[in-house]
C-alpha cells in the first residue's frame, strides 16, 4: 500500500493499462503536451510517447465517435472529455453511437472503450461548469457508469474498465482529486464492476452515496456516532450497474435509508434507488426513504449560495435525524 | 469521346459490375412490395437510381477496406458481399437477418465482409470513421476506410470535425458523398451556403473530385484513384458522386417537392440501362447474356423473400441480449 491522491491513483492505473496493453490509447483536448486539465495524464506523453497519447481538436462530439471507432478496430482507447459538461455535446456519440453498437447490430461489434470525465460542482465555476450528470448516463442502458470515492477504488475501477468490452463512462469529481488514501501498489489490483462496498458499518440508518457523497456521508457518520445513532455508509462505487445487493442486504438490517446525490433531485438517481428501495424491503421499512440531493436551479456562482445547491454533511446529519426521529 | 469499357476493366468485372447494380434494383423494388404487403415495416428508404455509386465505388476499393454508410445502405452491403437472403431477413425482422433482426433495414452490419455498419443519426458515421481509420493505421493494417454518406450530412458538425480530425492526424480516410440533391423534401441549395459539395473540403486542404455518379465507369476510376491516393499519402481524400434516387426519401415520402420534368430527365439517365446500351454497344455482351444476369438476379431476390417469410422470428430472450458483451 501506498498512500497517494485520488488524481495519482488515476494516473497510476492509466500507467499500469498502457505499460499492460499496447493497445490502449489514450485521447483528448489537452491531454499530452499539456498533460491535462486537471494534470491526471501528467507523464503519460513521455512515457508513452504521441501515438499513443494524443491531443485533439475541441470537437467533443468526435473526440468520442473517433474512440467509438477505434474501439470496434481492435483498439481500447481511453478519451477524456474536460469536464463533464462538455459530455453534453457529446451525447449523439455517446448514447446513439457508443452504447448502442452492440447491441444494433446484433452482438458483431464490440466497443471496448472509457470515457474519462471530471465532474461536479463547489469550486465556483458557474452554471455552465458545475453540474452533476451522472443520472443523465444511468438512464441508458449499453454502457457501464462508475464514480469512484477513494484513490483506491479510483485505481480499482478505472483498471477494470479499461479491461471491460464495454463502454464505460468514468466520472471523476473534481474535488477530490487532492484527496489522499492508501492505494495498494499491485498492478493486479481490480475493483469489480458492479458492487458497491460498505464503508462503515452500522445498525440505523443506511445512507447510500456515491463519490464526494460518500465522503460527506462518512464524515456525517462520525458524527451522527456521537450523538448514538449509528449509521452503514454504503458507497454504490458503481452507478450502472446498480448493486441492489449490497443496497438491500444493507436497508433490510437498518430499517431506514437516506439516498444522497449531487445530482438534481428530479427524476435524479437518488429517486431511483429510493423506488427499488420501497420495491424491495417496504415490509422491512421503519421510515420513508429520505432523499438528500443537489438543488433543482442552474448551479449560481457566488460561494455564499452556491453551498446551498450542493448537500453538506450537515444536511445529511439532518436527514438521518429526521428518519429516526420520524420527521417526516 | 467515352472511354472504352474494355480499357477500364476486363469483360467478366464489367458484367459484374451490371450484375451488381441489377441485383441492388431489383432487391429495392422487392423491398417495396414487402413494404406494401406489411412485411417490412419501419422506415425503409431505398436506392433505386443510385446504383452505380455503391457498386462503381464498392469495385474501386479492397475487400480489406473498411466501409461505413448511413440508412439508405442495402445495396452497400449486398454489393460487398452480404447474403440477400439475410439482408431480406433482416428487413424482415427476422431471428436469420444480417443483425439477429435487431437492427432493421437502417443498421446493417457484417463484420467479416468489413461492412462496417449502417447509421441512422445523419453524420454519426463520420467521426466513427475516422477512428477506424486511426486503428487501422496504429495496428498498421493495410486498409482505407471509405465513409459514404449523403448531401444532408455535410451540414452536421461532425462532417467538419471529421474532415479536419483525418487531415490533422494523416489517416486513411476516402470520403464519399452521394449527392442526390435532396436532404428529404430541401434541395441541397436551400441547406448548403456552398452547393458544390466538394468544394467545401478546400477549408481543411483535402483533395476532392466531382464525379457523375450516374456512370459507373466513371465513378469506379475515380473512386480507384482516390483510394490509392488514400493508400499512398496515407490522408483523406474526397469524391462528390451526383446521383438521383428515383424514389421518394422513405417509403412514406411521395416526393412533391421535385417535378416531373427533373425526375424524367434524371430517369432518362438511370445507370442501368445506358450501362446495359454500353456493353451491348462495345460487343462486351449480347441481349441474351445480360438476359440471363437479370434472371439470376429476379431469381436471387425471390429466394431471399422466400427465405425471410419462412425464417422464423427472434427469441423473446433475444431482447436482453447483446446489450453487454
Amino acid at each position: 500500500m501506498a498512500e497517494m491522491t485520488y488524481r495519482d491513483a488515476i494516473n497510476l492505473a492509466l500507467k499500469e493499462e498502457m505499460r499492460r496493453d499496447p493497445s490502449v490509447v489514450v485521447l483528448g483536448e489537452d491531454v499530452a503536451l499539456y498533460e491535462g486539465s486537471f494534470k491526471v495524464t501528467r507523464g503519460l506523453l513521455s512515457e508513452f510517447g504521441e501515438e499513443r497519447v494524443k491531443d485533439t481538436p475541441i470537437s467533443e462530439n468526435t473526440i468520442i465517435g473517433v474512440a467509438v471507432g477505434a474501439a470496434m478496430g481492435g483498439l481500447r482507447p481511453v478519451a477524456e472529455l474536460m469536464t463533464v459538461n462538455f459530455a453534453l455535446l457529446a451525447m449523439d456519440q455517446i448514447v446513439n453511437h457508443m452504447a448502442k453498437i452492440h447491441y444494433m447490430f446484433g452482438g458483431q461489434a464490440t466497443v471496448p472503450m472509457t470515457i474519462r470525465m471530471p465532474g461536479g460542482g463547489g469550486s465556483q465555476l458557474g452554471a455552465q461548469h458545475s453540474q452533476s450528470l451522472e443520472t443523465f448516463f444511468m438512464h441508458c442502458p449499453g454502457m457501464r457508469v462508475l464514480y469512484p470515492a477513494t484513490p483506491a477504488d479510483a485505481k480499482g475501477l478505472l483498471k477494470s474498465a479499461i479491461r471491460d468490452n464495454n463502454p464505460v463512462i468514468f466520472l471523476e469529481h473534481e474535488l477530490l482529486y487532492n484527496s489522499k488514501g492508501e492505494v495498494p501498489e499491485d498492478s493486479e489490483f481490480l475493483v469489480p464492476i458492479g458492487k458497491a462496498a460498505v464503508k462503515r458499518p452500522g445498525e440505523q440508518v443506511t445512507i447510500v452515496a456515491y463519490a464526494r457523497m460518500t465522503v460527506l456521508a462518512l464524515q456525517a457518520a462520525e458524527e451522527l456516532a456521537k450523538e448514538g445513532i449509528s449509521c452503514e455508509v454504503v458507497d454504490l462505487r458503481s452507478l450502472a450497474p446498480l448493486d441492489d445487493d449490497t443496497i438491500m442486504a444493507s436497508v433490510k438490517k437498518t430499517g431506514r435509508a437516506v439516498v444522497v446525490e449531487e445530482c438534481w433531485r428530479t427524476c435524479g438517481l437518488g429517486a431511483e434507488i429510493a423506488s427499488r428501495i420501497f420495491e424491495n424491503c417496504f415490509d422491512l421499512l421503519q421510515a420513508p426513504v429520505r432523499r438528500v440531493s443537489g438543488l433543482d436551479v442552474p448551479m449560481p456562482y457566488s460561494r455564499k449560495i452556491e453551498k446551498l445547491c450542493i448537500p453538506q454533511a450537515e444536511t445529511i446529519v439532518q436527514a438521518v435525524k429526521d428518519v429516526v426521529n420520524g420527521h417526516y | 469521346m467515352e472511354t472504352k469499357l474494355r480499357m477500364v476493366l476486363p469483360d467478366q468485372e464489367l458484367l459484374r459490375l451490371y450484375e451488381q447494380m441489377f441485383l441492388s434494383r431489383e432487391f429495392e423494388e422487392h423491398c417495396a412490395e414487402q413494404y406494401t404487403k406489411g412485411n417490412i415495416t419501419g422506415f425503409l428508404h431505398l436506392y433505386s437510381g443510385q446504383e452505380a455509386v455503391a457498386v462503381g465505388a464498392t469495385a474501386g476499393l479492397h475487400k480489406e477496406d473498411y466501409i461505413l454508410s448511413a440508412y439508405r445502405e442495402h445495396a452497400q452491403a449486398i454489393v460487398r458481399g452480404a447474403d440477400p437472403k439475410r439482408v431480406m431477413a433482416e428487413l424482415f425482422g427476422k431471428a436469420t437477418g444480417l443483425c439477429k433482426g435487431k437492427g432493421g433495414s437502417m443498421h446493417l452490419f457484417d463484420p467479416s465482409l468489413n461492412f462496417m455498419g449502417g447509421y441512422a443519426i445523419v453524420g454519426g458515421q463520420f467521426p466513427i470513421s475516422v477512428g477506424l481509420a486511426f486503428s487501422a493505421k496504429y495496428r498498421n493494417e493495410d486498409r482505407i476506410t471509405a465513409c459514404f454518406f449523403g448531401d444532408g450530412a455535410v451540414n452536421q458538425g461532425t462532417f467538419h470535425e471529421s474532415l479536419n480530425w483525418a487531415q490533422l492526424w494523416e489517416l486513411p480516410v476516402l470520403f464519399i458523398c452521394e449527392n442526390n440533391f435532396y436532404g428529404i423534401g430541401t434541395e441541397v441549395h436551400r441547406s448548403s451556403a456552398l452547393a458544390s459539395i466538394h468544394r467545401r473540403t478546400c477549408g481543411y486542404d483535402i483533395p476532392s473530385e466531382k464525379v457523375d455518379g450516374m456512370d459507373v465507369i466513371a465513378v469506379y476510376k475515380a473512386v480507384k484513384y482516390a483510394a490509392e491516393k488514400v493508400r499512398e499519402t496515407g490522408r483523406p481524400y474526397f469524391i462528390e458522386a451526383t446521383t438521383y434516387r428515383f424514389r421518394g426519401h422513405s417509403m412514406s415520402d411521395p416526393g412533391k417537392y421535385r417535378s416531373a420534368a427533373e425526375h424524367e430527365l434524371w430517369k432518362s439517365r438511370d445507370p442501368l440501362p445506358s450501362f446495359a446500351k454500353r456493353l451491348l454497344e462495345e460487343g462486351i455482351a449480347t441481349r441474351q447474356t445480360l438476359d440471363a444476369v437479370e434472371a439470376r438476379c429476379k431469381a436471387k431476390v425471390e429466394e431471399a423473400v422466400t427465405f425471410a417469410e419462412e425464417s422464423p422470428w427472434p427469441e423473446d430472450s433475444e431482447v436482453y441480449s447483446d446489450i453487454y458483451v
